[in-house]
């Protein structure tokens, strides 16, 4: 198994601050805009985001929420791995919010369908947008397009891209992996 | 993600330790998902559940009922006592004309102990048992030993005392069981006609006075008299039941501590539990009754997991 760096913690770290200045752009000071992190590792990026935005470019009161959307998947007993659910923690209001999904990789667009699904039980959202660090293009399954993009990549079936934060594998790092 | 060690839900007798813990972590999120504004998901869209009721049951079925509609299952119905069964088909025949109308997993409730395990060894359909007979109700007891972690944080070492008509109880059953293999110490109290003779081999505590037994406990649950199942006088009145068995909100107070109260349902107010004391704090029994409802959402799900296309 061989693996390619993609992304190095300092091209992570100014990839990360340029999706920053774009969410500023468009969400000023985000009193109408709520952050979400797709669980399980949707949230490290998001996490990541929220301090960003809070420390570096002064934004107060960002509002920050994970989803699970294992109860939603369209792949529940076609696998063989036990679908393993994560916690989900919205305690704000969705109702007629502008919502960023954040989710570390992009690929078949099928979470993102399934975490559409799942906010619809919060409440009607304004409008959705969708940040992704990576976005693999051309393996997308579903008509679904990230907004905001840290890297596109073009990866083929049997690679995978693994994205590490130094919060759970000491590094801030994004490796391209040969199966 | 560890998976159930059983493909249908007979008892809990057939569980292991892990098999209750990955029940209780899946029964946290589905707590929560039922505590949303939009209350159901789509999980179990494909997958068609058979409710097989051949005793009346009220609580249970309705609880079920609403588990399956929450994960979004296909749900059928069936009571014995508008059906067939009271034209003389078997069992087996029942249940596999139902099973040929594609039906994935059957919950079944049924008077006489081991019906589920009979069914689960001739048909092709995952089981739960809702309750047979005087032997188990295990999502009574998975619910019950929920509500108890849920209330102090963990169930190992805390001391349970079960009240009342234990003979006749499959509640009284699987509570033993599931406490037992959490860690909990457990004690039977009740009159010695409802305390089987069979019940100090479980390892259990066995008293018969209801003071003694509750300076001993942090949690009583006290079960119902099951007078529908007393083919014999086994006490000589109801109201002399109810002086010796009865816990009243003065009987509470006498205690030096404050004990918690659980209730596996339907009270009957005024003989196992006075109102004030069914409507206190202390008494746990309504949520048991949300708790119930998570918890069958987490067995049906895990073991609709275990069924491949």
């Amino acid at each position: 198994m061989g693996q390619k760096v993609l992304l190095n913690a300092k091209e992570v770290n100014i990839i990360l601050h340029r999706l920053a200045c774009q969410l500023i752009e468009n969400h000023n000071d985000f009193s109408n805009t709520v952050l979400i992190g797709l669980q399980p590792r949707g949230k490290y990026l998001a996490s990541r985001l929220a301090t960003m935005l809070k420390n570096d470019y002064k934004i107060k009161n960002i509002e920050l929420g994970h989803l699970d959307i294992t109860f939603f998947r369209d792949d529940f007993r076609r696998g063989e791995k036990i679908l393993e659910a994560n916690t989900t923690e919205i305690n704000f209001l969705v109702e007629d919010k502008n919502i960023v999904f954040i989710d570390d990789v992009l690929y078949t667009g099928r979470s993102i369908r399934a975490a559409l699904t799942a906010i619809q039980s919060f409440g009607r959202p304004n409008e959705i947008e969708l940040l992704t660090l990576i976005d693999r293009r051309f393996s997308r399954h579903l008509p679904i397009q990230p907004n905001y993009s840290g890297r596109q990549v073009d990866a083929i079936n049997d690679e995978k891209v693994k994205v590490n934060w130094v919060e759970n594998e000491g590094e801030d790092s994004v490796y391209l992996v040969n199966s | 993600m560890s998976e159930l060690s059983v493909n249908h839900l007979l008892g809990i007798k057939y569980l292991n330790k892990k098999d209750m813990q990955l029940i209780f972590e899946t029964t946290d999120h589905f707590k929560e998902v039922i505590n949303r504004p939009i209350k159901k998901v789509p999980s179990l869209r494909d997958i068609t559940i058979a409710n097989l009721f051949f005793e009346n049951s009220t609580r249970t079925k309705l609880s079920f009922e609403l588990a399956e509609k929450r994960l979004s299952a296909d749900v059928i119905n069936f009571s014995a006592s508008q059906s067939s069964v009271k034209k003389g088909e078997t069992l087996i025949d029942t249940v596999n004309n139902i099973l040929s109308m594609k039906v994935d997993m059957v919950v079944m409730r049924h008077p006489n102990p081991g019906a589920g395990v009979f069914l689960s060894q001739h048909v092709d359909a995952s089981i739960i048992n809702a309750g047979d007979g005087a032997h188990e109700h295990p999502t009574q007891a998975l619910l019950d030993t929920y509500s108890i972690r849920e209330r102090f944080g963990e169930v190992r070492g805390k001391n349970v005392v079960i009240v009342g008509d234990i003979l006749h109880s499959r509640v009284a059953l699987s509570n033993i069981y599931a406490l037992q293999l959490l860690g909990a110490n457990v004690m039977v109290c009740g009159p010695k006609t409802l305390l089987p003779k069979y019940i100090k081999g479980l390892g259990v505590k066995v008293e018969t006075n209801l003071q003694k037994a509750l300076n001993w406990c942090d949690v009583a649950n006290m079960l119902r008299v099951q007078n529908e199942r007393m083919d014999i006088s086994y006490f000589p009145s109801t109201r002399e039941y109810t002086q010796q068995y009865g816990v009243t909100k003065t009987l509470l107070d006498s205690l030096d501590k404050e004990i918690t109260i659980m209730h596996p349902g339907p009270i009957n107010r005024g003989v196992e539990i006075t109102s004030d004391v069914a409507d206190s704090k202390q008494a746990i029994i309504l949520d048991q009754v949300q708790n119930g409802v998570a918890i069958r959402m987490a067995v049906i799900y895990l073991l609709a997991s275990k069924i491949k296309h």
